[in-house]
């Protein structure tokens, strides 16, 4: 977005020539893409964050986006060290991280460097750039600086050279503790915030510090505030609506940590993998508050097992990880689907295969979890869409769990995990939380598995229930528990199983299509991509296409009415993030082809011929990516090319 | 098996006692002189004995020979995955821990693809009985050298005779911090076996029991010298530790007094394989168990769902503005 008077890049070439604007003229806007790039540990996230707090506030819609380097401590000034957050700020509600940046602010060029290979800046758009690097007494690193921002202004970015650092030793002593407020206070400045709410936002995020401590901070984001209404020459201002009803604002681990509290469910079993920990990290604070308990297993199989056994002796429990610890828990995994053990499955998805990206989202494990652990092992998969969706799931999931006796496999990402958006605050209900284990005396003859020839449904049996004793095994077994030594048996139980997804796919509401009932094109997706989907449904519609879009949330079972929906579309396609081989490459064609995930699914079921677009690049999907994709599809000018080969 | 009547009428009162039948499911399908059957008829005295209600009891185990074992008892039981007893066990002693609970794993189970498992459950400390049926041997899969078979065992996989020392599996658990019970049982002295087990139950904590269990069917030879020469046999007696009957002592003269406080003596005596030493090993009463530091002390309920929840709502909320 070109918003920027050009009178600027004078500034940029001066740095220390302070040029005051006699007159701002505030700009208003739909909506931005901001980042606030730093080396790891100088705050660029926490700013990020608290920015985003207080335009949630404010009434915009937001969405947060962490940029986490893979190290603990990455070298300072490095390219792959750059930490921070991108906020997309609108006047509407927003439901993903949009495209590339309108405005960045970066403590030094190098991190820069990073986003804009990875084509995270918009073309042109404002940089703000510390400054002090030009004056640093390490020759290298000055010759590094101006490399950089003369490259940068070469290549037409709207770069301005901000004294950062000289602003804030003015008023703290050690300016990489408070530059992050300083930051904030000229966002603050930048896109005309409310500085009271501003104010009592940085005194929430320090209330567990001193009096000193909040009374700097608070002075560093007035002095960024007031710099920058001095000395910066734009100034925007993105309309809010006055949100209604009170709302959360956490990312989507901690929405699924808090899910899990309010399912009832009491026991999660965990081994420290990234990006699933930190939903762990938020459950140990707080699950001793309703009784349930947090166990750091020695290993992932430990964890599954643990969680398994409490399982089996009471409420659903859970077990959270991501790809390598999923991979790890599928025996495991089998053996509930075989004694028909309640047990909840989280998988925050990350880049694979093998240690593959771990900071970095990716939807590559749908297949493992349909169809993952040996032998035929049934089990439910959802997918959650949304910060809220993450929430919400996690009673779902508990309930269909010990309704159906069943594994279910929740799937997110990295994307959600550490995204942020505002969603209404939910009313505690009754029903959410999971009923006491039945302790009572069961008939004399109870069965082990006493199925039900129609839904395969068998009532479950505790320990400590008299006449329930058996012996729950993983070897095939009877409706005694007892081990089959009967042709007969295997099949039998087998088919009880199988039936239980059936029983609970006849529960599942006909998803809703998100545009037309009818069209050109239908884009098919599941998990954290739903946000950007349907923005690039909503620009494409605007251009008067006829496509619309479909999210799945079940996608074992699938819901019934998807052929139907299939069939009132000229086009189906799916679009997810993981690996699908592009027509484009010389050896592939119609025999050999692998597709997404999804789409391979969706093919075998319903015999449509639907195609699929997806990169695994790390970064979450954008709209504008989609789009693309979308006239690309339909053979129209600004189309992703890759895309045309039917 | 269906319950009887006679048996409904005993689970009417807690104390009433079960006779040893009411505990058996059926028939073990181990072979004939295999030590697992000397093992199960100890457990099924045990519960007798001690009137364990047959409902709150679970039987857990893993893959193996002696992981068959928790469907011969009429309890609930828990046939789980090859090497997993131990995090299984722990789940429901964790979420239950009004459940008794006891562990049937063997020493490929235990000492093979279990063992990380196995350390970090000494560590924990739960309050569960563990019985580690030690043959020396794979048996269910037929033959190949396990972890503990002795060096030069001549197996299905090692047709030229092991290579490689055995793990011990008692040092082992002794030289894990917060080891609480370690004791070492034979499946040919039924009466030192049934004393061990016991004093294992007993024991709140961790209790693990490594019994040397016989397989007639592929190590007939094994413990054939330990079987019928009793100066291969070292008995631990003490009054901390196991009783020795005046029969036994006429048998058995190869005896030391040794304390279970003594943790020192406990890893000399668990370092020497020959004579066989059976009884307590070592006990630590003190030894910190998981339920009294990390368990939960309180059980959730909607009304303190609800609480908590707003509780964290509130630090989360933006509240509309005036």
């Amino acid at each position: 977005m070109d918003t920027t008077p050009s009178s600027d890049i004078a500034m940029a070439s001066q740095p220390h020539v302070v040029a005051v604007p006699s007159r701002k003229i505030t700009e208003t806007l739909t909506e931005h893409v901001i980042e606030v790039l730093s080396d790891s540990g100088e705050g660029a996230q926490k700013c990020g964050q608290t920015f985003a707090a207080i335009a949630a506030k404010m009434g915009n819609g937001i969405w947060t986006v962490e940029i986490i380097p893979a190290e603990i401590q990455p070298p300072a000034r490095s390219i792959e060290g750059a930490s921070g957050n991108r906020i997309r700020v609108g006047a509407n509600r927003i439901s993903n991280g949009g495209d590339e940046a309108d405005l960045v602010i970066a403590f030094n060029e190098q991190v820069l460097i990073g986003r804009l290979r990875a084509r995270e800046l918009k073309p042109g758009c404002t940089i703000l750039l510390e400054n002090k690097w030009s004056e640093d007494r390490n020759p290298e690193i000055v010759a590094a600086y101006a490399e950089t921002r003369d490259q940068l202004i070469d290549q037409g970015f709207d770069l301005h050279e901000i004294p950062m650092e000289e602003q804030c030793l003015r008023h703290v002593k050690d300016a990489k503790k408070g530059k992050n407020m300083f930051v904030l206070g000229m966002l603050s400045s930048i896109y005309s915030m409310d500085m009271k709410m501003a104010r009592e936002q940085v005194s929430f995020i320090f209330r567990k510090k001193s009096e000193a401590v909040v009374a700097a901070n608070h002075t560093l984001l007035d002095a960024g505030h007031e710099w920058a209404e001095a000395n910066i020459a734009f100034k925007y201002k993105i309309p809010a609506s006055k949100p209604k009803a009170a709302q959360i604002v956490v990312n989507g681990n901690t929405s699924l940590a808090l899910g899990v509290m309010a399912s009832g469910m009491q026991v999660c079993a965990m081994y420290p993998i990234t990006p699933a920990t930190s939903a762990s990290h938020y459950l140990s604070e707080v699950f001793q508050k309703v009784g349930g308990v947090v166990h750091q297993a020695e290993d992932e199989i430990a964890a599954c097992a643990f969680a398994i056994g409490a399982s089996y002796a009471g409420k659903c429990a859970l077990t959270i990880t991501s790809g390598p610890g999923y991979s790890l828990k599928q025996e495991a995994i089998g053996l509930a689907v075989m004694g028909e053990i309640p047990l909840v499955v989280i998988n925050v998805q990350r880049g694979g295969p093998s240690t593959g990206q771990p900071t970095k989202g990716e939807q590559s494990d749908l297949l493992t979890a349909c169809f993952g652990s040996h032998g035929d092992a049934p089990k439910v998969v959802m997918a959650v869409s949304s910060i809220e969706d993450c929430f919400y799931s996690m009673i779902t999931a508990r309930r269909i769990a010990e309704a159906f006796h069943m594994v279910v496999v929740v799937l997110t990402d990295a994307n959600l995990a550490t995204a942020q958006q505002p969603f209404t605050r939910p009313q505690f209900s009754e029903g959410w939380v999971a009923a006491s284990v039945d302790q009572n005396s069961l008939p004399d003859g109870t069965e082990a598995y006493e199925w039900d020839g129609r839904t395969g449904l068998a009532r479950r049996l505790v320990p400590g229930q008299p006449h329930g004793m058996h012996c729950l095994t993983g070897l095939a077994h009877d409706r005694n528990s007892r081990v089959a030594y009967d042709p007969e048996i295997n099949q039998d139980g087998m088919r009880h199983r199988s039936l239980k997804l059936a029983a609970l796919q006849k529960t599942l509401k006909i998803p809703d299509v998100f545009g037309g009932d009818d069209g050109d094109l239908l884009i098919v997706g599941w998990g954290s991509s739903r946000g950007a989907i349907e923005e690039a449904v909503e620009r494409s519609r605007a251009d008067g296409l006829k496509v619309s879009s479909l999210h799945l949330k079940f996608i074992q079972p699938l819901p019934s009415g998807l052929k139907e929906i299939f069939q009132r579309f000229d086009q189906v396609m799916t679009v997810e993030s993981n690996w699908n081989d592009s027509m484009e490459s010389e050896l592939i064609d119609d025999n050999n082809r692998r597709f997404s995930s999804l789409a391979l699914i969706l093919r075998s079921r319903y015999l449509v011929d639907i195609d699929c677009w997806g990169e695994v690049k790390g970064q979450p999907l954008k709209p504008g990516a989609i789009y693309r994709v979308i006239r690309g599809k339909l053979n129209l000018e600004g189309g992703d090319d890759a895309i045309r080969h039917n | 098996m269906m319950p009887s009547a006679t048996t409904e009428r005993l689970l009417k009162s807690d104390t009433e006692r079960h006779p040893i039948e009411d505990y058996q499911r059926c028939v073990p399908r181990w072979c004939t002189g295999c030590g697992n059957n000397a093992i199960l008829t100890a457990m099924q005295r045990l519960c007798r004995d001690e009137r364990l209600r047959r409902e709150k009891t679970v039987f857990v185990s893993g893959i193996g020979c002696s992981s068959r074992f928790p469907h011969y008892m009429n309890t609930y039981g828990f046939h789980g995955l090859h090497g997993r007893a131990l995090p299984i066990a722990e789940g429901i002693k964790m979420r239950r821990p009004d459940l008794n609970v006891f562990v049937n794993t063997g020493d490929g189970d235990c000492c093979s693809i279990g063992t990380a498992h196995w350390i970090h459950a000494i560590r924990y400390n739960m309050d569960m009985t563990v019985l580690l049926h030690d043959n020396n041997i794979y048996g269910l899969t037929k033959m190949q050298a396990s972890p503990t078979s002795p060096t030069g065992l001549k197996s299905n996989t090692s047709p030229r005779g092991t290579q490689l020392q055995p793990i011990n599996p008692l040092s082992v658990t002794l030289g894990v911090a917060n080891a609480s019970f370690v004791a070492q049982a034979v499946d040919w002295i039924p009466d030192l076996l049934y004393q061990t087990i016991s004093r294992a139950f007993h024991h709140k904590g961790f209790s693990f029991v490594r019994i040397l269990q016989r397989c007639p069917e592929f190590v007939p030879a094994l413990f054939e010298q330990a079987v019928t020469d009793p100066a291969k046999i070292l008995l631990l007696s003490h009054e901390n530790g196991l009783q020795i009957s005046t029969e036994l002592s006429k048998v058995y003269r190869n005896q030391e007094k040794h304390d279970p406080l003594d943790a020192n003596r406990a890893r000399e005596i668990a370092a020497v394989t020959e004579p066989i030493p059976v009884g307590i090993l070592y006990q630590d009463v003190n030894a910190p168990r998981h339920e009294d530091v990390e368990d939960p002390d309180k059980l959730g309920t909607p009304e303190m769902v609800k609480s908590a929840l707003n509780e964290e709502f509130d630090k989360f909320t933006i509240w509309p503005s005036e």
